[in-house]
């Protein structure tokens, strides 16, 4: 059998989804924006809702995000997309609505927004994208850059005395009585990306339920604002990023993960583990 | 030679970031050594007898440039 015998339409496995336009994205290379557009994308493809879902982009990196689906969208001002998406859910309850947030929109200028679109138990989805640095305006400090990374604005490493701690934001919102489903995942290995369009598949169905919102974080990269190539830059994150930050279920179906209670009464205990991009 | 699986790649649209290359369990994946044009060393089969069709490659392709076929049994 030749190659030429195997590339045939009944042999596919798998293509580019229709719900994504034929743009080819901003992002730079290896970015995890471009498998998190995917996979929402092959949700909204799997679940039929193509015409019946309106997703809000956020200011940052992925504000062009209208660009590439195929589907209604909304630009919210900067960290203000829970509050665009509370509204239209409210007027339109019966539309797919979610929320696709940076960890710079999310966890600094929309945390107010956050919080309390989680606490109001909104009946939408939310995909936030931590890569724990403002990678569009050039790599400056995030409330979520891990202690002693080196960063534009902390070059000496962030130090928690004067910069403050880092934030685990997804952990702070499970605890809230709004969130339905809380989960972290990340995208740089097959089996995390399959396990990731799993749980942002869950947390889409999970609006048919009209229980609350379902909050999907996906740990990233971002190469460029790390100074390091895609390759280095998703190892560091395995090494260094999901040691702050573990992957795993928080919250499911309202009831809290007896791992996660587990971790929970470890966060008073001080953070030993300083973080360096420079020793690389 | 018996070949299982066929890649389609869309190297225009291709960055070169090698991410799939890591994830490709026979290391059958490589990037080129031309360019495209947007100057990005694209993605090429570098031993496409390996290739099974898992599509490992394209489920963490972050522009989704990977067209994956595999040859029914």
């Amino acid at each position: 059998m030749t190659r030429e015998d195997i590339i045939k339409p009944e042999n596919l496995v798998y293509k580019r989804t229709p719900v994504l336009t034929d743009a080819t994205m901003h992002y730079c290379p290896g970015c995890g924006h471009g498998v998190v557009h995917r996979i929402i994308a092959e949700v909204i493809e799997e679940m039929g809702i193509q015409d019946n879902v309106i997703g809000i982009s956020p200011v940052g990196c992925s504000v062009l995000a209208y660009n590439y689906f195929d589907i209604d969208f909304v630009e919210a001002a900067h960290g203000r997309a829970p509050a665009c998406a509370s509204a239209i859910k409210r007027l339109r309850p019966d539309t797919f609505v979610f929320s696709y947030q940076g960890d710079g929109d999310l966890a600094s200028i929309g945390c107010g927004e956050v919080m309390h679109a989680c606490n109001r138990g909104e009946n939408i989805t939310m995909i936030f994208i931590n890569n724990g640095i403002y990678g569009m305006t050039g790599g400056q400090m995030a409330p979520t850059t891990l202690e002693g990374m080196e960063t534009v604005t902390s070059p000496y490493g962030r130090d928690p005395k004067i910069m403050g701690h880092t934030m685990r934001i997804t952990e702070a919102l499970a605890q809230l009585p709004g969130t339905y489903y809380v989960t972290r995942q990340a995208v740089y290995t097959p089996a995390l990306a399959r396990k990731c369009k799993k749980a942002i598949r869950m947390a889409f169905e999970n609006q048919k339920l009209n229980k609350g919102v379902s909050f999907v974080e996906v740990t990233s990269n971002c190469n460029s604002g790390w100074k390091m190539t895609p390759v280095q830059a998703n190892k560091w994150m395995e090494e260094n990023t999901l040691k702050y930050f573990p992957l795993g279920d928080m919250k499911v179906d309202g009831k809290f993960d007896p791992k996660f209670i587990e971790r929970v009464a470890t966060f008073d205990q001080p953070n030993e583990t300083i973080f360096s991009l420079r020793k690389k | 030679m018996a070949f299982k699986g066929a890649l389609v790649i869309d190297t225009e649209k291709c960055k070169g970031c090698g991410v799939c290359i890591t994830g490709c369990p026979n290391q059958c994946i490589g990037l080129s050594k031309k360019v495209n044009a947007k100057g990005y060393n694209y993605l090429e089969m570098t031993a496409e007898d390996k290739c099974i069709g898992c599509a490992s490659c394209a489920v963490i392709c972050p522009d989704g440039v990977i067209e994956v076929y595999r040859a029914k049994e």
